[in-house]
């Protein structure tokens, strides 16, 4: 188990690295930071002069190597923008999108497992058409669309919830949260959905295949003929063992649900780190960028460490196959 | 009894003042600024934030005119014309209850035109800032300035005890990774004083009570950045805001006929023009190779006759644009209707003149836009490229963000392109210093086409120190007839600005796009 957790944290360093660099080789392709720095009353010396105290004259690899030392560190420099450190940026905006992400990966899992399940066990019945229709048109609406009709219908038409903004938040150290208050609260709502819509399409359709999968099995029919209720067979033999796959996806997910949420917080306005990265592109604000890439990578790296420490614990077979394989 | 009375009255104008008294606004536009220190950038985000909060020696009112502020008169000293003397209010205090005085101002125009500054190219003329008394200051330039009091509307004054209190005498070097105090906390003499700040989230100002100035109808400010265009304006709709700056133009019919809301429209001091390359050598994107078609005037005049201003108002910019024949906004001193009348297209006669200059079959050039920028901008360039196309030249269209398309026009890189340009000193001056004359040095700039004319360089030059204003006005009119009639830019549009808000607010719309909160009033 050590051993293959040490081979995966080395693993884990190279995709860092590998990231680091190519974000930093796109980065100067996206344009001239200077020139949104900088107004049209800027004389071009000046221009000069900022290029070079930024150290943009510098060769590509001292640039890199510049950028890498200091992230060592937990440096990432200055935003052009805000003009504030940049981890400080990232770290106080960060509370915000993981909490629109967990409550949008509970929505996806609790909804995604319960409609999944519904749907498996009366797959002929009118419900359950209706749906698997509308998932299709959820999951094929691009979320951007979703998100302002949702604007739309709740909050413009009902009044019902706030269309934009985290609401009043508290502080709880250095965390933000707004979960404690109730417009908080009201806020998340909206985004949340808009957020979990996907991947609650993607989870009620894996939960649905898999159930069905297992229903076909030799056990399930012999539990079926030992008398067992339909309760225990359906819950307790059969949905047990769609699990496996189930968490592999909501892991993976949640990583994806944390990283590609820039659209649902640009839409809500949401103050998470999705929005910071948005608003950082179009400037060229290359720090920010490079350390939210960074940053993404590093989530992606410890959700799967976490997936695959997860198998063992559900999945018996996997576990004697892995201290096999450790030898 | 007399004790009892004026208790009375005082109880009843407290509840007649009260409702009044404590009015919130909820403003919200598309960006936030970029910094609190007030001389650390040159951007209109940031600078109308800062209204808010500090105050200049002069402002620009809904009209464009220079209005007094903490400066009460402003003239040339009398036997020097190379020094201007500011009278300054009296009574006036800092949000941390420091007194303004002269010194204030020195340090402040000194702070404004040191070297971290974007503000230093307003003050570049300056040699010398002295405080003759507690309340007047002396600004002596280096030679005869005749326009410098349009170039400070946006120069804060800030308390200097405070900024050596907190080190920031100088302005915050980010470049080299610094940040300052004066970045995120405020002391200004405004009539706002800012209570919380989250950059892109929120901030929250109040009023502040030791103003000198009558008190506003706001007593809060909410300011809310709200990146994407179709939620501000649900904003909106929903009741959530108040007041939405930076309202997209197709959204402008909608919100007006929408009970409760109204929108307010103006001109923007901002000209939209398209540029292009002159000189000798043949254009990079050209299938001419052998010269450069833009040199001839013919197919210069060619292409003004093919482009339909009309119809890009219309269609492009439904309606909410002020077509335009010079490349100044109206505000601008050497505007006239005469300059600003422009050719109805004639599709036949721009082809006959091609013929004429040898291009019966015209020729391909390739378009640089930006598509994030200016309202509607890549849409703008599309429409050209249609009605280029009518006389046969063939136009490839090349979109980037604006992070691509400045450096392409700073370095000339680029043979036909699409621009904004602002005279924040509603002066011709502004426009052919960056615009117009040669690029070399301290001008042109902005030349991208690289357009050269020693004669005008001479007269733009001498425009700097000219004192007698009747005499300068003359020598604009020349240089603008000359500009016009050599199609030097090819002006379109003028922007109007557009702010939504309740139908019980009233404001108006600023040429420089810089609402002031404080002249918010509330109606029925």
């Amino acid at each position: 188990m050590v051993a293959f957790i040490l081979r995966r944290l080395f693993q884990s360093f190279i995709v860092m690295l590998v990231v680091a660099l190519i974000s930093f080789m796109l980065f100067r392709y996206v344009g001239d930071p200077v020139a949104s720095l900088v107004g049209q009353d800027t004389r071009l010396h000046e221009i000069e002069e900022l290029r070079q105290r930024l150290g943009l004259n510098d060769p590509f690899y001292i640039q890199f190597a510049r950028f890498i030392g200091n992230a060592l560190q937990g440096e990432f420099g200055i935003s052009y923008r805000l003009q504030q450190p940049v981890t400080e940026l990232i770290v106080s905006r960060l509370p915000a999108t993981i909490e629109l992400a967990f409550a949008s990966a509970l929505i996806a899992l609790v909804f995604g497992v319960v409609l999944g399940v519904f749907t498996a066990l009366k797959p002929g019945s009118f419900a359950s058409g209706a749906i698997m229709t509308l998932s299709l048109i959820g999951v094929s609406l691009p979320t951007f669309l979703i998100g302002i009709g949702l604007i739309y219908i709740f909050a413009v038409e009902l009044q019902w919830l706030p269309s934009f903004g985290r609401g009043q938040v508290t502080e709880l150290g250095w965390w933000r949260t707004g979960l404690l208050t109730e417009s908080g609260r009201r806020s998340l709502i909206l985004p949340a959905i808009t957020l979990s819509l996907f991947q609650l399409t993607l989870i009620m359709r894996l939960v649905r295949a898999e159930m069905l999968e297992v229903l076909r099995q030799d056990y399930i029919r012999f539990a079926r003929a030992r008398g067992l209720s339909k309760r225990a067979i359906n819950f307790g033999h059969a949905l047990k063992n769609t699990m496996v796959p189930v968490i592999t996806i909501t892991g993976l997910q949640l990583g994806s649900v944390i990283a590609f949420s820039i659209v649902t917080e640009t839409v809500f306005q949401w103050p998470g780190v999705g929005s910071l990265f948005i608003n950082s592109v179009q400037v060229v604000d290359v720090p920010v960028m490079a350390a939210y890439l960074m940053f993404i990578a590093f989530v992606f790296v410890v959700i799967n460490l976490i997936v695959d420490i997860l198998y063992y614990a559900v999945d018996p077979r996997l576990r004697v196959h892995g201290i096999g394989g450790g030898k | 009894m007399r004790k009892l009375l004026l208790t009375a009255s005082a109880i009843a104008l407290g509840a007649a003042v009260l409702p009044a008294s404590a009015e919130t606004l909820r403003w919200a536009r598309g960006a936030d600024a970029l910094t609190l220190d007030p001389h650390s950038q040159n951007e209109g985000t940031t600078h109308t934030f800062n209204h808010q909060i500090y105050e200049t020696l002069l402002n620009r009112d809904v009209e464009g005119n220079l209005i007094p502020r903490l400066a009460t008169e402003w003239y040339v000293k009398a036997d020097d014309p190379n020094v201007w003397v500011f009278k300054l209010r009296e009574g006036v205090k800092f949000h941390g209850g420091q007194d303004f005085t002269a010194e204030d101002v020195v340090f402040s125009l000194n702070r404004a035109r040191s070297d971290k500054s974007n503000l230093r190219q307003l003050h570049a003329d300056v040699a010398d800032v002295v405080a003759i008394d507690d309340l007047t200051v002396e600004v002596k330039m280096n030679g005869p300035s005749p326009l410098y009091p349009n170039n400070i509307t946006n120069t804060f004054i800030m308390d200097k005890g405070w900024s050596e209190e907190h080190d920031v005498v100088e302005v915050q070097d980010f470049a080299a990774g610094e940040d300052n105090y004066a970045v995120r906390n405020t002391n200004g003499t405004g009539p706002y004083v800012l209570q919380s700040r989250e950059p892109d989230v929120r901030s929250v100002m109040t009023v502040f009570d030791g103003h000198w100035d009558e008190k506003p109808a706001v007593t809060e400010i909410v300011y809310l950045p709200i990146k994407e265009a179709a939620t501000r304006v649900a904003a909106l709709l929903s009741g959530e805001v108040d007041l939405v700056q930076d309202v997209p133009v197709q959204d402008i019919e909608r919100l007006s006929a929408t009970d409760g809301v109204k929108v307010e429209t103006g001109p923007e001091n901002r000209i939209i023009y398209f540029g292009y390359k002159f000189g000798d050598a043949p254009l990079k994107s050209s299938n001419i190779t052998d010269k450069n078609p833009i040199a001839d005037a013919k197919v210069r005049e060619a292409m003004e006759l093919a482009i339909d201003r009309e119809a890009i108002k219309r269609v492009v910019m439904r309606g909410q644009s002020v077509p335009a024949g010079v490349a100044m906004p109206p505000f601008v001193n050497g505007w006239t209707p005469e300059l600003d009348a422009f050719p109805a297209p004639d599709i036949a006669k721009a082809k006959e003149l091609l013929a004429e200059a040898g291009y019966a079959d015209g020729f391909t050039i390739t378009l640089d836009t930006p598509n994030n920028r200016y309202v509607n901008d890549e849409a703008v360039s599309q429409a050209v490229v249609g009605m280029l196309g009518q006389i046969g030249i063939r136009v490839t269209l090349a979109s980037r963000p604006v992070a691509q398309h400045s450096p392409l026009v700073q370095n000339s890189e680029t043979d036909f392109y699409l621009l904004g340009w602002g005279v924040p000193t509603f002066d011709s001056a502004y426009v052919f210093n960056d615009l117009v004359h040669t690029k070399d040095g301290k001008y042109g700039a902005y030349n991208a086409g690289l357009y050269t004319n020693p004669e005008l360089d001479e007269k733009i030059r001498s425009l700097g120190t000219e004192i007698d204003l009747d005499k300068r006005n003359a020598t604009i009119a020349e240089i603008w007839k000359v500009v016009k009639e050599d199609r030097v830019l090819l002006p379109i549009h003028n922007q109007v600005l557009a702010y939504a808000m309740k139908s019980n607010v009233n404001l108006e719309v600023h040429p420089e796009n810089q609402p002031l909160i404080r002249g918010v009033t509330y109606g029925e």
